[in-house]
């Protein structure tokens, strides 16, 4: 069967993490992978600059993890769970670090997921939202 | 002869597992949820089967990007906890069963099934949080694990087809073993969440029921849902129910609902929860 990657453009606000991205991303979340040992995670914390120059990452890649720019990480080929070991280095929880992707502060996103989370009407298409 | 006794369904939230670790379910944000599991522990204490099958995925713990199995079985002794970032969690490890694990892995691959055969392997949230759910906080866990990890990260997933197929295999294998073993096949994760993006938060509890529904009677057509509508209608983290359809399929046509549980949320998640019994003679 032959893939189709394109089939997920049109949903708003979300980057589907297919092989493709995975093959950019490469680098950047192996250096998230290495931030599993608590002793990487202070060499990172400690100088960020030169931990990050230790990968093949693209100059894109380490400025948005310094800048802690998820969804360019996102764009760049990373996947949320690895870029959770970003945040998880930091106590950081899921919450506190999504909502950073969101129009929203980390209060109001979390009002929301108690008040049911977000509603899906109206974020089901780029096109209905006239965004394509 | 072994044979599946129930499946259990249940979302796997990491901040669940925090919750439990830091001994804060009896807070107001958490209580609701984990009321929610007092039947469960309850009924788990009556049913302890010898060995759980628990379908989970790994959220980058054990599995980086050099390789990215589509479906997995850990055949080892036992498996450690993973550090995932915040330092592993306080759980026993968990006990494995090999002597089944190696049965089932070689009887799927001769079923065309190409596992990967896992001989180490470090077990995250997404299997120890449900077996925190089903089982609270003993000393040692009750039963043996045969851990069977799932791509559900990476486009392209295995279909809901080949994830129903498999659960069908597991019941034929485990049926085939010379054994006299209660084996409980587990499907993880969902329902209804996505982590990432500008629409991070989404959550769709009316899609989430009628999944329940499809899954205990319609599965045959569920298998056929598309993983664009997963990630359109339950967002691009919800595609992980995929792994219930494994479960489903492990149960034989028809099953008895033992027990349903919905609640929302927890952290960024919908969480759902079923226990399922084969019917007999179906």
């Amino acid at each position: 069967m032959k893939p189709d990657f394109h089939q997920f453009d049109d949903i708003p606000g979300t980057t589907i993490f297919t092989i493709e991205k995975a093959r950019a991303g490469f680098h950047l979340n192996q250096f998230c992978m290495s931030l599993r040992s608590a002793e990487n995670r202070e060499r990172f914390l400690a100088d960020q600059r030169t931990y990050l120059d230790e990968w093949e990452m693209t100059e894109e890649q380490k400025q948005a993890v310094i800048d802690r720019d998820f969804q360019k990480m996102l764009d760049t080929g990373g996947n949320v769970y690895f870029l959770s070991k970003i945040f998880a280095s930091e106590g950081l929880s899921y919450v506190q670090a999504v909502s950073t992707m969101t129009d929203m502060t980390t209060e109001q996103y979390q009002a929301m997921m108690l008040a049911g989370g977000r509603n899906l009407e109206g974020w089901r298409s780029k096109k209905e939202r006239g965004e394509a | 002869m072994a044979r599946i006794s129930a499946g259990i369904a249940t979302s796997h939230v990491p901040a669940v597992g925090a919750a439990i670790d830091m001994g804060r379910t009896d807070e107001d944000y958490w209580k609701p949820m984990f009321d929610g599991y007092e039947f469960s522990k309850q009924w788990m204490r009556e049913n302890t089967p010898d060995v759980a099958i628990i379908v989970y995925n790994d959220h980058a713990s054990y599995f980086g990007m050099e390789i990215m199995p589509t479906f997995a079985m850990g055949i080892a002794d036992s498996f450690a906890i993973c550090d995932e970032g915040y330092g592993p969690r306080p759980v026993p490890v968990v006990e494995g069963a090999p002597e089944l694990a190696t049965h089932l892995a070689a009887s799927l691959i001769l079923d065309d099934f190409d596992m990967t055969v896992l001989n180490v392997l470090e077990v995250d949230h997404g299997l120890t949080v449900p077996m925190s759910l089903m089982f609270g906080t003993p000393d040692k866990w009750p039963t043996k694990v045969i851990p069977l990890p799932v791509n559900v990260v990476m486009y392209p997933q295995p279909s809901g087809e080949r994830c129903l197929s498999i659960g069908k295999a597991i019941r034929r294998a485990v049926e085939q073993f010379d054994g006299d073993l209660d084996v409980q096949v587990w499907g993880t994760g969902g329902m209804s969440h996505q982590i990432q993006g500008a629409r991070a938060g989404l959550i769709n509890l009316p899609w989430d029921k009628q999944f329940m529904d499809d899954l205990i009677n319609e599965p045959e057509v569920l298998q056929y849902k598309p993983h664009l509508e997963y990630m359109v209608e339950a967002g691009s983290e919800g595609v992980e129910l995929i792994m219930w359809l494994i479960m489903r399929g492990a149960l034989g046509e028809h099953v008895d609902e033992v027990y349903r549980f919905n609640h929302v949320p927890a952290s960024n998640t919908s969480v759902g929860h079923l226990i399922l019994t084969p019917k007999e003679h179906s």
